[in-house]
Order: structure tokens, then C-alpha cells, then sequence
């Protein structure tokens, strides 16, 4: 006999003398909570259900009978068909439960997908690294409380050369390949470093100063693996009262710091530059540098050359002031193992993309 | 500069051990910059020694060459040789095949032995070669690296040498030396010198300085020498372009004398080539103290040497053959003839030493530093010379220079000096600069001590004269560039050690943070990349074309842009107008690497020459110009808007599994303006456009509610597409973003939200093809009046059902009211109002 057979087998077949006789009774409710029990789902279970509860099924029978009885005989058959009448459905409660349950999961589990198979529907956009660096550059000196400054980058000579200290015949303006702009007679040029922010701030601004310009360059080199006649530099400017180049250093330290990890240090060494005297030349230790931990040359520095205090009309006398610049592009390269100019200036996708939005 | 390091031992104390990168890595601590070693003996390795030639068989060649089969004694007769090796022969004579023909037995000659290697890793063995093993080489000044000379092989009596046989050539040869390549930046021009970098290694190690030019004895003059007049009749900013010009007569030189070895060796090291031992000379005492030297032919001179400015229509040829056309600026000696030289640049032609030069006027003269600065750029003509000058030489070395070549010319080339000298000139004020106690102290945050102070400054060679309150400096007069107190303190700080400074972090005043601009870039850059567009950086260099095309709306608008003077390329010659161009570069480099879907976007400054161009007057340095000035500076900088732009091309995702992307479109373009336009809250007003980089049919102009233009967006024209190799359907946008940020509002004002319940209705309206939807939309948004909350375009339709030349436009509208439940009475007439003025406006019929 088949599990499925036993729900459907019809009980008078077992041949009971009376539908109220207690042993039948005992008998088709033991019939009926095998069949609720073996029922595998929720159709067999319906099968069961209408075969052991339904009109014709024993205990249904029983109970109509209850209605022929005498008065008297009535409460005695009612306690014998009552409770398991209650004991079935209860059966069938709690089996209803446990095969719904079981077909919820079977759902779950035929709803299954390979997730390694999904396809991507949004592509990912990237910011530039350079952008992003620059960003966060800035961050870290807008948190000391600086400003971030900016300007033009069609400039006036007067901003990137004059206003700067460098003399109109000395080699050192020509130590910046400088792009100009037609006709010549007005003197305008690419700007070739930030410092003319620095001026235009010391113009526009009360002092103390403190700001961070980041912008783009320009010189004449030709695009190769370490040079590009586009890039990009941040520069910092500090003006107020007894300023030293300790507190430069101090300045500079912190921000390594900022950058690169409490292990950071920094090293200055005499150099030159129009604009600032004393000026130094700015090395940072690299204790992760592809190749050992070395120092890197960084950038430049010193204390503001007091003719660039007066052509921003401050008195040196009075004022003192640092300033300090660096490239992005060289951070970039040393910073995250940057091998080749290219990459950063071609506009490779994948070399953003790599990044994303961090770097 | 590059540093004998044999050179420098005679005038510094560097140890004997020292290689020359230990001599930079002292350098670097005074700030002079190192570059590159030089180093004959890495690519050049013995043995290589001294050989006489016993026999030289000429043989004939098939070839038609004829070699010579040598027989080369390479160890002294009767001696044992100590080498060994494959190809050493123990008997001390070695057979060696020689192609060449400038020699004859009893010669002696380099011979590189087999094991020996030689500059470009050429390694020396015994080869068999026109029927002999060729055991070794005769060498040439080339293959040894030491000239350029490769007639014949090296015969050491012409360098007037006859040294032992088996010597070690290498040393013969004055091999034994390496080179210190520093950096020297442009204030230090005393360091363009063994003068100067002897005093900087000093410095560096603190110990003792030899000064060369102290050790000269200039002769005493018996009365003036050559007849030479300072005449200069147009000076540069006022100072006289020579102030100093000492001339030296030495007579009976011998030209037929090489350079010795030693010499050739120290000018080789220095990057100087060896030309004749008269011309090595003045090189010679140049590199050493770094007075420029000119040396005239005196036969060759005509009557009085005149110092003077060039006269209009002037020429000269100058020692390189080139005829020179004169610029009334230019400085000149000159005598009798006419120019003889441009002064401290390069002399002339026909005064020049040569190979017959057998009587020599020595010039060491001071000349102004603009002056050369100027005739040097003029005349392209950078030389050692003018390097020196345009930097600033010491007025007081010229004697001492002159002296030294003297000796030299007397030692060396066997000539006889004049007893008379001449001097012209007057000597320049010494720059006293005054040093207030405690400024070095403040600017650098060290308190310095008294004694340091004295000692760095008298270490550099100043006078120091200490007063109550401070002291008296007297710059060094090779130090012209110690001109301030500023540059002392500098010093003082270089000599006691940058790696002596403290830190301490100065306390900026409390600051606003970002600028509200700063922060509306920052967002909207973040915002697109957020949306799946990557952000790239172009150079801002384009074509006339690209501008004419990118930057005005309009065809055959030519558009005004800015020309650089001196691109890399000349093609490129013009700063942008548009960012579009660098942008589809970038994108068609991208396609062509093999990335076929593209969202490129780039923020970059455009350059909008508007009125007038720059400022013709160029104010002085070290003075805040008037408000005028200013004024006029400010307003002559061509306006330079942040423009943003971008590019779609391809699909907007990747192919996948159960995924098929969706090819951009115009609508894309559209998309990202408008996200840009809600990044910022800045309402932006769509049309129909028209731009000669677009689609006719598919471009929208973007706007301010206020009218004023922003930008453009859509698919790009397909010409343009085919004729720039860019995938069609290509889509673009290009926006001022500046006007963007200008427009975002200061504040916005909230809206009231009503929670009564809503009612929705659709209404679909029949109008001309070439009606715009938007203009549409508006109509029915003003028409249906304040109930209306929302109105959305959700279906446009054109064929069947539908007149020819006319669409079906669906749109659905939301009402509600602030203050009640609306009935359907009045959503329905506020729907027929707007039905209503759109049929007025539009002929609008509903469907």
C-alpha cells in the first residue's frame, strides 16, 4: 500500500459496527493522523484533510450520529468524538505549518542564481588622481585653517616674473621654459608656476596671510617620461608678524606628516630662487620608495624675498613670510609608483579607472 | 660645473680616498646640487701600457687596405714580463696587427693588452686577423675615450712624451681622476669656478681653503701695456658695460707644443675639449678662477683697442664664421679695423689665436651682467664666457687671471711676458650691508652666538666689523650676490646647517574653509564621476581650426583666441576656447587603444580674448605699483572661464550576461547637463538649438531662466564625427560652469507640503511634428494654474491613428491642493485650463 493510498482509501471499507463504537473511532483517528503525518505536501496533505475530516469520514459520520442519540447518551459520545476530532485538526495545523514552510524555502532555493554571474549595469565613473590629490592637499590645509587660493592662467608678466623678484635680464627667469603669449608688447605668458596667486593674495588680502594656491602650470619642456609642458603644483604662502623658517619648517613637517604617515620627515637644503632668501630645496624621507627608503626631492621653499613683500605694497620691516611649492604630478609618481608621465597625461581611462575615487 | 677632483685637491683638503660622489654629498650640504659623475676609468680598464714599435711589416690586403704586423716591446728590455693571460706573450714583445699608418718603429705608443677593455665594452683578445693573432691594440685618442681623433693611432712623442716602456698608459695619460658634476644655480657664480667650489667644500667639511688666486704673484708693471680705452657711450640702467680691462702681452710662444697631459685630462674631466695649448690655457685659468680669458692674435691687431657700443649697421664675424649683424646695444672691443669681438660673448674671426699665433694679448676683463645677458640672447650665443658674466665675475681676479695665463704661457709654451700691463677701468664700491643683531636669530629661528655670525661670515670671505646693535658686513667681491641683510642671514643659516633649524607650527587665523565656488566644483566633479563618467585632463593647446569650430556657435564665425609665440607645435599653436577638442583627442585615443565605451568629462579654463590684450608697460620689481597700474594689470588678463565638458560614445555599460547595454545618446549629453544643473540647484532652461559642432536635428541649448546661455548638449555633427574618426552618434555637452555657480541660489526657500490626497490625470495632445514638448509642457504647467503639483511628459507618438506632420505628446498631470481634498470637478477643470492654453498657443488638439 502507498503512502498516497492511505489518505484516500475509503475508511468504510474497514467494516466498523457503529460509527460511534470507541474502538473504531480510536482506530480512524490513529488512520487519520498517519495519513496527516505522511502527507509530503500541502496537496496530499488537502487529500488527507477531506478524506479524515471531510463529510463522509468516520468522525464526521460519528458526530452526526451524536445528534440521533438520546439526551443522556449525547455528553458520552460527545467526549468520545470531540477530543479527536480536536487531536486531527490539530495534526493538521501544525502539518499545514510545517509543509508551507517547506515549500517557502523550496522557493528560496529554486530562486537560486549565480552571483558570480551577475552582469555590471552601472559602469563606474573615476575623478583623475591628480584632481583627487589636489583635493586632498588642500583638505589638509584648509583643516590648519588656510585658505585655498586661485587665478588665472593666461597671466601677466609682471605677476609671474616682476612682482617675484626676478631682475628682467638675469638667468633665472629663464630657468622656467616660459610659454608667452602674442603679441610681446603685452607681456602677457602661460603662468609658470603658482607663485603669481601668491602675489595676487598678498594684493587682495589683509595680512596674516596663510593660503595654499593649486593650479596649473606651464613650461616648454616636450611630454616624456618625466617631463610635461602641462602640470600641475600646489604652493603655500604665509605672511604675519616674526615668522621664521623654523615655523616653515614646522609648517612643512606637519603637513609630510598629514601626507605621509606619523613617520614622516622632511630635510631642507640651501638652493635659490628669486622670490625667497633664505630659499632651501625640500627632500622628504621615502621609507617606501621602490628601490629602498631614500630621500626624495620635493620641492622648494624659503622665506618670501622681501621685494615681493613690496610689490604686494607689505613692509618688511614689519612682516615676515614662508612660502613653499611642490608638484603634483611628483607626488603622484612617487607617492603611488607612477612609472611613466604619460600615463597621467593622456587621458587613459584606465588609469583613472584603477584609481576610481581614491587613490 | 664639473670638478676635477686632482684640481680641487690643490686647493681643498679632500681626503685622498674620497671618490667623487662622497666630494657631492658635501657639496649638497652648502646647496650646490649634484648632477653626474665622470669617471674614465669605469668604461676604461688595463692593462693598457706604454710599448715601443720593435718592426712594422706593411702587408698588402686583398682587400686593398694595407696593415701593418707589428712586433711591440711592451716590457723594458732584459726584464721578465709579470704578466699572464691568454694572448700575454712571456717574452715582453707582443705581435699586434695596425691598421693604421702615422707611426714607425722606435715610436711609443699605447698598447691595450688582451684583458683590457675599453670604453663602449669593447674587451681586448687575441684575434686572429689577416694571417696573424693579433695579440693586443695600438690605440687611438678615441678608442681610449680621451679625444675625438682617429687618423691615426696615438704617438706619445707628440704629446712630447718618452716614458718607460711597460709604463702603465692609464697613468701616462693622466687617467687617474674623476669628475664632480654639480648643479649651480644662478646666484652663485663664483662656484662656476675650482675657486669657488674649493671654498664650498671648505665650507661643507670645515676645513681649510687654499685660495688659487692668492697664490698668483702678478707681476709689477713697468707702465701701461697695450693701449685699450673704456668708451662706452649708451651704459644699461646707468652702469658702464666695463669697468675693468686688463691686457697682458706675451711674446715667442711656441705653437708647435702640445697640451701637456695633465692638463688636457683636467679640461677633458671639466667637459672642455683640448683645441692647442694656447687656447687650453685660457680655458684652463678660467675653470679655475672663473675670469673669463680672451686671447688675440697681437700680430693681428690694429692700433688701439676701444671698448664702446655697437654703431648702427655694424658687423663682425665671429670665431664660428658667422657674420653677425650688430645691435646698437651690444657691447664690442674693438680697435682700428672695427669690432673684434662681441664683449665677454664670443670674439672675432679675424683676431682669433691660431696654430701660427706666436705673440698673444691676454684680455681679462669685468663687463656689466645685462649687457652680455642681453647680446648673449640676442646672438643665441651661450658660452662659457657669458655664462660666467651675465652671472657676475669678481673685479678684483682679472689681474690674477691675467697673471696666471702669463705663467702659464711663460712655463708651458715657452713665451716672454711684456714687463708693461695695462689696467683700464675703476673699481666698484664694496656692497656694505648692514646686519642688525638678532635678525638672523629671528628670520631663522637659531640663536645664533656672536662667533657664529662671525665666523660663517668671515669663512665666505666678508669683512665683518661688529658695532653695538649689530654689524658691518663688506660682501666678498665675488659675492654679488650678497646684497642685503636677507641674503647674509641665508648664509649664516647655509654655513651653521639648514639640518640646525627647529620646527614650529605657526597658528593660522581661524579660516571660512572652502570658498562657496571651491565647493560647487568639487561637488559637481564628484557628481558626474558618481554617474559613471571618468575624468580626464587635456593639454589646452589647439588648431585655429578646433577654435573656429568648437568655439562659436555659429559657422564661419571666425573666433578670437590666443596665439602662443613659441608652441612646441605649431599646429597647436592657439589656447583653447572650447575644452571639446582636448577632450574628443582624448577620447579618440581612448577608442583607438581598444575602449570602444567611453563617458569622458574634464573641467579646464578657456581663454576668451575680449578688448584689450595685456599691459604694454611692464612695472619695476620691488614697488607696489599705483592703483592705476594695478588697475591696468588686472583688466589686460584675457577672461578665462571654467568650462566643463563631456563626451559619450559606445554604450553606457558593459556586455554582459543577461545584460544588454544601452548605446548612448544625445538624450545623455542632455542628462548630465541637467545633473549638473541640479548639483548646484541652478534651474536650467532646455531648447531646440543650434551649434556648427552639432546635430541640427539633436542638440539642445542650455540657458538661465534669465536667458543668458550656459551651453550646449548633444549628439555631435556627423561630419564631424567622420572627419575626426570618432564613432557616430557620438554625444557631447559643453557648459560655462562659471555662470553656473554665479547663478546657484543663496537660499532656497522651502516648499509648503500638503497631505490632503492627490488626483492624477493624463491628457494626450495631438500638435505639429516640430513642436517642442517642453514648450508644451510649460503651457500646460501655466494654463492648469496653482492645483497643478507635478506634470510629466510620458509618451510621444507619431503614425498610425496620427496625421501626417503632426505627434501625439502624453502627458501625465498630478493636482493637489494646500488646503483641501480636491474634487474631481476641479482637477478636471484646472486640466481643461491648461488643455485650453495650449490649444490657443499651439493649435493643440486633444486625442
Amino acid at each position: 500500500m502507498s503512502e498516497t493510498t492511505l489518505g484516500t482509501e475509503t475508511p468504510q471499507a474497514a467494516a466498523v459496527p457503529h460509527p460511534l463504537d470507541e474502538a473504531a473511532i480510536g482506530a480512524a483517528v490513529e488512520q487519520a493522523l498517519a495519513a496527516i503525518a505522511a502527507a509530503a505536501n500541502l496537496e496530499e496533505l488537502k487529500a488527507a484533510r477531506i478524506a479524515h475530516t471531510g463529510e463522509k469520514s468516520p468522525l464526521s459520520l460519528a458526530n452526526r450520529e451524536i445528534g440521533k442519540l438520546a439526551k443522556e447518551e449525547k455528553a458520552a459520545a460527545g467526549k468520545l468524538v470531540g477530543p479527536a476530532r480536536g487531536r486531527l485538526n490539530k495534526a493538521l495545523a501544525s502539518r499545514t505549518e510545517e509543509l508551507e514552510a517547506e515549500r517557502d524555502a523550496q522557493i528560496l532555493v529554486d530562486e537560486a542564481v549565480d552571483v558570480t554571474a551577475a552582469p555590471r549595469r552601472r559602469r563606474a565613473g573615476a575623478r583623475h588622481p591628480l584632481s583627487i590629490l589636489q583635493e586632498r592637499v588642500s583638505d589638509i590645509f584648509v583643516g590648519m585653517g588656510w585658505e585655498i587660493a586661485e587665478g588665472p592662467e593666461v597671466e601677466s608678466e609682471w605677476f609671474n616674473f616682476d612682482a617675484l623678484n626676478f631682475k628682467p635680464d638675469h638667468p633665472a627667469r629663464e630657468m622656467q621654459d616660459t610659454f608667452f603669449v602674442e603679441p610681446p608688447e603685452a607681456h602677457l605668458l602661460m603662468r609658470t608656476h603658482t607663485s603669481p596667486v601668491q602675489v595676487r593674495s598678498m594684493l587682495e588680502r589683509e595680512v596674516p596671510i596663510y593660503v595654499l594656491c593649486p593650479g596649473k602650470v606651464f613650461r616648454t619642456d616636450e611630454l616624456d617620461a618625466t617631463h610635461t609642458p602641462v602640470f600641475h603644483q600646489f604652493e603655500g604662502l604665509a605672511i604675519d608678524k616674526g615668522l621664521s623658517m623654523a615655523d616653515l619648517r614646522g609648517t612643512l613637517e606637519h603637513f609630510a606628516r598629514q601626507m605621509f604617515g606619523a613617520e614622516a620627515s622632511i630635510r631642507l637644503r640651501p638652493n635659490f630662487f628669486p622670490f625667497t632668501e633664505p630659499s632651501a630645496e625640500l627632500d622628504i624621507w621615502h621609507p617606501g620608495a621602490k628601490g629602498g627608503p631614500q630621500w626624495i626631492e620635493w620641492g622648494g621653499c624659503g622665506m618670501v624675498h622681501p621685494n615681493v613683500l613690496r610689490a604686494a605694497g607689505i613692509d618688511p620691516e614689519v612682516y615676515s613670510g614662508f612660502a613653499f611649492g611642490m608638484g603634483i604630478e611628483r607626488t603622484l609618481m612617487f607617492r603611488n609608483e607612477v612609472g611613466d608621465m604619460h600615463d597621467m597625461i593622456e587621458g587613459d581611462v584606465r588609469f583613472s579607472e584603477h584609481f576610481g575615487m581614491e587613490i | 660645473m664639473r670638478i676635477p677632483l686632482s684640481w680641487l685637491r690643490e686647493y681643498a683638503q679632500v681626503p685622498a680616498e674620497a671618490t667623487a660622489e662622497d666630494v657631492m654629498a658635501e657639496l649638497v650640504k652648502v646647496g650646490l646640487e649634484e648632477e653626474d659623475v665622470h669617471r674614465p676609468l669605469d668604461e676604461l680598464k688595463g692593462p693598457v701600457v706604454v710599448g715601443q714599435v720593435l718592426s712594422a711589416e706593411k702587408e698588402p690586403q686583398s682587400n686593398g687596405k694595407t696593415i701593418n704586423w707589428c712586433q711591440v716591446r711592451v716590457v723594458p728590455e732584459g726584464q721578465e714580463q709579470t704578466l699572464t693571460g691568454d694572448g700575454i706573450d712571456p717574452s715582453g714583445v707582443q705581435g699586434v696587427v695596425c691598421g693604421a699608418h702615422n707611426f714607425e718603429p722606435g715610436d711609443k705608443v699605447v698598447v691595450t693588452l688582451p684583458g683590457a677593455v675599453l670604453p663602449g665594452d669593447f674587451r681586448i683578445t687575441p684575434r686572429k686577423t689577416y694571417g696573424h693573432v693579433s695579440a693586443g691594440m695600438i690605440a687611438s685618442v678615441r678608442e681610449l675615450g680621451i679625444g675625438d681623433d682617429h687618423d691615426g693611432i696615438l704617438v706619445l712623442g707628440t704629446l712630447g712624451l718618452d716614458p718607460e716602456i711597460g709604463a702603465d698608459a692609464l697613468e701616462v695619460l693622466s687617467l687617474y681622476d674623476e669628475a664632480a658634476e654639480i648643479n649651480v644655480t644662478p646666484d652663485r657664480s663664483y662656484c662656476f669656478s675650482i675657486r669657488g667650489v674649493a671654498r664650498e667644500f671648505a665650507h661643507a667639511t670645515g676645513t681649510q681653503f687654499k685660495d688659487p688666486a692668492a697664490a698668483v704673484v702678478v707681476d709689477p708693471s713697468s707702465g701701461p701695456g697695450y693701449p685699450v680705452r673704456l668708451e662706452d657711450q649708451a651704459p644699461i640702467y646707468g652702469k658702464p658695460g666695463c669697468d675693468r680691462f686688463v691686457a697682458r702681452t706675451v711674446r715667442g710662444v711656441d705653437p708647435t707644443r702640445p697640451t701637456p697631459t695633465w692638463m688636457a685630462s683636467r679640461l677633458r674631466l671639466a667637459g672642455i675639449r683640448s683645441i692647442s695649448l694656447v687656447v687650453d690655457i685660457s680655458n684652463y685659468v678660467m675653470l679655475e678662477l672663473g675670469q673669463p680669458l680672451h686671447f688675440y692674435d697681437l700680430d693681428r691687431l690694429q692700433g688701439d683697442i676701444v671698448v664702446r657700443r655697437a654703431n648702427a649697421g655694424e658687423t663682425l664675424r665671429t670665431l664660428d664664421d658667422k657674420v653677425r649683424k650688430l645691435d646698437p646695444e651690444d657691447l664690442l672691443i674693438t680697435d682700428a679695423s672695427g669690432a673684434i669681438g662681441i664683449a665677454g660673448v664670443m670674439g672675432g674671426a679675424a683676431t682669433e689665436v691660431s696654430d701660427s699665433t706666436v705673440n698673444v694679448l691676454i684680455e681679462a676683463a669685468h663687463f656689466e651682467e645685462v649687457s652680455i645677458s642681453r647680446s648673449r640672447r640676442r646672438h643665441k650665443l651661450p658660452s662659457e664666457a657669458s655664462k660666467r658674466f651675465e652671472r657676475g665675475v669678481d673685479w678684483q681676479v682679472a689681474d690674477e687671471a691675467a697673471q696666471r695665463a702669463v705663467d702659464l704661457l711663460t712655463e708651458l709654451a715657452g713665451g716672454a711676458a711684456d714687463t708693461s700691463v695695462t689696467d683700464a677701468g675703476q673699481e666698484p664700491a664694496a656692497v656694505v650691508i648692514d646686519l642688525p643683531a638678532g635678525f638672523a636669530a629671528e628670520r631663522i629661528g637659531i640663536d645664533f652666538t656672536e662667533e657664529q655670525i662671525t665666523v660663517a661670515l668671515t669663512d665666505l670671505g666678508a669683512d665683518v666689523e661688529k658695532y653695538d646693535g649689530g654689524y658691518k658686513v663688506t660682501a666678498p667681491s665675488w659675492r654679488q650676490d650678497l646684497e642685503i641683510k636677507e641674503d647674509l642671514v641665508e648664509e649664516i643659516a647655509r654655513l651653521v646647517g639648514y639640518d640646525q633649524i627647529p620646527a614650529t607650527l605657526p597658528v593660522a587665523p581661524p579660516g571660512r574653509g572652502l570658498t562657496r565656488v571651491q565647493q560647487q566644483r568639487r561637488r559637481v566633479m564628484q557628481a558626474l564621476a558618481d554617474a559613471g563618467l571618468t575624468e580626464v585632463l587635456s593639454y589646452p593647446f589647439v588648431t585655429k581650426a578646433a577654435n573656429d569650430t568648437f568655439g562659436a556657435a555659429a559657422d564661419g564665425e571666425e573666433r578670437s583666441a590666443l596665439k602662443l609665440a613659441n608652441p612646441l607645435s605649431d599646429e597647436h599653436g592657439y589656447l583653447r576656447t572650447s575644452v571639446l577638442p582636448g577632450l574628443l583627442e582624448t577620447a579618440r585615443r581612448n577608442h583607438s587603444r581598444g575602449f570602444r565605451d567611453l563617458a569622458l568629462y574634464e573641467a579646464g579654463l578657456v581663454f576668451l580674448p575680449n578688448g584689450r590684450l595685456g599691459s604694454a608697460e611692464i612695472p619695476p620689481l620691488g614697488v607696489r605699483p599705483s592703483e592705476e597700474v594695478l588697475d591696468e594689470l588686472y583688466s589686460g588678463i584675457p577672461e578665462q572661464p571654467l568650462h566643463l565638458a563631456a563626451v559619450f560614445m559606445g554604450h553606457d555599460s558593459p556586455a554582459g550576461a543577461n545584460h544588454t547595454p544601452r548605446p548612448w545618446d544625445w538624450a545623455d549629453a542632455l542628462d548630465a547637463a541637467r545633473l549638473v544643473g541640479d548639483v548646484l540647484g541652478v534651474e536650467l532652461v532646455v531648447e531646440q538649438g543650434s551649434h556648427q559642432a552639432f546635430h541640427p536635428g539633436r542638440t539642445a541649448r542650455i540657458s538661465l531662466r534669465n536667458g543668458q546661455g550656459v551651453g550646449y548638449a548633444g549628439e555631435l555633427h556627423p561630419k564631424l564625427l567622420a572627419a575626426q574618426d570618432l564613432p557616430e552618434r557620438t554625444a557631447a555637452l559643453e557648459l560655462n560652469a562659471d555662470v553656473l555657480f554665479e547663478a546657484a541660489p543663496d537660499v532656497i526657500v522651502a516648499k509648503h507640503l500638503s497631505t490632503y490626497p492627490v488626483a492624477t490625470q493624463d491628457v494626450a495632445l495631438v500638435v505639429d511634428a516640430d513642436t517642442a514638448a517642453e514648450a508644451v509642457r510649460e503651457t500646460l504647467r501655466e494654463g492648469a494654474g496653482e492645483l497643478l503639483e507635478d506634470i510629466a511628459l510620458f509618451d510621444v507618438y507619431a503614425g498610425t491613428g496620427i496625421e501626417d506632420g503632426k505627434k501625439s505628446l502624453a502627458f501625465g498631470l498630478r493636482f493637489r491642493a494646500d488646503d483641501r481634498t480636491l474634487t474631481a470637478d476641479e482637477a478636471s477643470e484646472a486640466r481643461a485650463a491648461a488643455v485650453a492654453l495650449a490649444a490657443e498657443r499651439f493649435g493643440a488638439v486633444q486625442r
